[in-house]
C-alpha cells in the first residue's frame, strides 16, 4: 500500500515552448564522435497532419534528450545506440511524447534497425502484436548513421504506446 | 506468447479519448496500451544536478527591468514519491499566463494585455527534503476556443521528474475556490473528484509574508501511475 497518492496528469497544453526550450539538449553524444546518430522523425496526428506543438524527450539508459517540434511537427536528436539494459534485452531508447490534446504523455521505445537478431529476442518487443512491432524500429534513412522514426498518435500506422 | 493490453488508471490519470476536451480527438491514441511488468523496466532516470540551473531561475518576479503586474505569491510544495519520501536534487519547471490572461508566447491571441516585466517560465532542483519554491504572480483565467464562452480556471504548469523514466509527470495546478474548474474540460479530465483535488494548491499563512506575498502550497507526488490490464488477450 502507498502513502502518498500520486498527482494526476494534465495536458501540457499549446503554451510551453518559452518555458521549455531552455535545456540544450538534442546533441546527446558529440557530432564528432564515431558511433554519432542521427534521428529524425515527425509527430503525426489521426489526420496525417503534423502537431506543432509537441514535445519529445528520450531516455537511453543514461543521457537525457529533449525536442520541441517545429511546424512541421520535426524533431530531430544526435544520439548513440545505447547498451541493452538488460541480459537478453535489445537496445533501445525510451521516448515520451507530451502534446496539446494528450491528456497525459505517451510512451514509446525505438529499436535499432541493425538489431534484427537482439529485437527479434527482445522481451519487451515480445509483448507487442507482431504485425505492430515494425512501428518500434527506427528506418535507415539515407545511410547507416542517419535514422528515422515517426510517432503517429493514431491511425493506421499508430505507433505501439507503452504503460506499467 | 500473451500480451497484456492496458488503459490509464481512471482512479489516477485523465483517459486520452477525453472528448469533451475538443485537441484529444485526433491524437488520442485508439489502440489499447501495451503493458510493460516491472521486472522489465530500467530503474534509472535523467538527473539534471549539473544542467546550470541558476538560483534566480526561480523568482518569476525577477527576470525585467520591472515588476510584473500581479498579485505576488510564494509558490512552494514538495516533490515526493508514492510512498511519501522526497525526490531531491530533481528538476522542477513551471510556466503560466500573466495576471491578465495571457501567454508570453506568439499563437496566444487573446486580446488581454502582454506584461512586459512577466514570461511565465521558471525552474528550480528540490532540496534534500524535497522542497521547491517560486516566487511568481497570480495567473488569471483565460478564454478559449473549446466550446462557446470556455474559460480555463487559473493554472500554474508543472513538469517534474522522479527518480525513473517511468515517474516523468507534466500536470496543472490550480487554486482553491476558483469557480471555473467545475466547469473545465481538462481538470475534469481526470475522472477522480480525489484525484482531481490532488491538482488543488492550498492557500498556506505558513508561507505568505506580511506586506509582500500570498503563499499557496502544491505537493508533486510521482511514481504510482500504474495502468488498468484489460482482459488478457493472446
Amino acid at each position: 500500500m502507498t502513502s502518498a497518492q500520486p498527482t494526476p496528469s494534465q495536458t501540457i497544453g499549446p503554451f510551453f515552448s518559452f518555458a521549455l526550450d531552455w535545456m540544450d539538449a538534442t546533441v546527446l553524444v558529440s557530432a564528432g564522435h564515431p558511433d554519432a546518430l542521427g534521428l529524425r522523425g515527425r509527430v503525426l496526428d489521426g489526420g496525417g497532419q503534423a502537431v506543432p506543438d509537441a514535445v519529445v524527450e528520450i531516455w537511453d539508459g543514461s543521457a537525457f534528450g529533449r525536442c520541441l517540434t517545429d511546424t512541421e511537427g520535426a524533431f530531430e536528436f544526435t544520439l548513440h545506440k545505447p547498451a541493452p539494459r538488460g541480459p537478453g534485452h535489445a537496445p533501445h531508447i525510451d521516448v515520451s511524447v507530451f502534446a496539446r490534446g494528450l491528456t497525459q504523455r505517451v510512451v514509446t521505445r525505438i529499436y535499432f534497425p541493425d538489431e534484427p537478431q537482439a529485437n527479434a529476442a527482445d522481451p519487451v518487443l515480445a509483448l507487442v502484436e507482431p504485425g505492430r512491432r515494425a512501428t518500434l524500429v527506427a528506418s535507415e534513412d539515407g545511410g547507416p548513421r542517419s535514422l528515422r522514426f515517426d510517432v503517429c498518435l493514431q491511425g493506421p500506422e499508430e505507433t505501439v504506446f507503452f504503460a506499467y | 506468447m500473451t500480451s497484456v493490453a492496458g488503459s490509464p488508471d481512471l482512479t489516477i490519470d485523465p483517459p486520452y479519448d477525453a472528448t469533451e476536451y475538443r485537441s484529444t480527438a485526433l491524437r488520442a491514441p485508439a489502440q489499447p496500451l501495451v503493458l510493460i511488468p516491472s521486472r522489465l523496466l530500467d530503474s534509472a532516470g535523467p538527473v539534471f544536478g549539473d544542467r546550470g540551473v541558476r538560483p534566480s531561475d526561480a523568482d518569476l518576479t525577477r527576470q525585467h527591468e520591472g515588476e510584473p503586474i500581479g498579485e505576488r505569491i510564494n509558490l512552494s510544495g514538495r516533490l515526493l514519491d508514492d510512498s511519501g519520501r522526497p525526490v531531491a536534487g530533481q528538476l522542477v519547471e513551471i510556466w503560466h499566463c500573466n495576471a491578465a490572461g495571457r501567454y508570453a508566447h506568439p499563437v496566444d491571441q487573446h486580446p488581454a494585455p502582454i506584461d512586459p516585466n512577466f514570461s511565465g517560465a521558471g525552474r528550480c532542483l528540490t532540496a534534500a527534503d524535497g522542497t521547491y519554491r517560486f516566487v511568481t504572480i497570480k495567473p488569471g483565467a483565460y478564454p478559449w476556443g473549446n466550446h462557446p464562452n470556455a474559460w480555463r480556471p487559473a493554472h500554474v504548469h508543472f513538469s517534474v521528474f522522479g527518480r525513473a523514466f517511468t515517474e516523468r509527470l507534466v500536470t496543472q495546478m490550480y487554486f482553491p475556490a476558483d469557480p471555473l474548474l467545475a466547469v473545465d474540460p481538462i481538470f475534469n479530465s481526470v475522472r477522480d473528484k480525489h484525484a482531481r483535488q490532488r491538482m488543488v494548491s492550498t492557500f498556506d499563512w505558513v508561507t505568505t509574508e506580511e506586506q509582500w506575498a500570498l503563499g499557496y502550497r502544491f505537493d508533486v507526488v510521482v511514481g504510482g501511475h500504474l495502468a488498468t490490464p484489460h482482459e488478457a488477450q493472446s
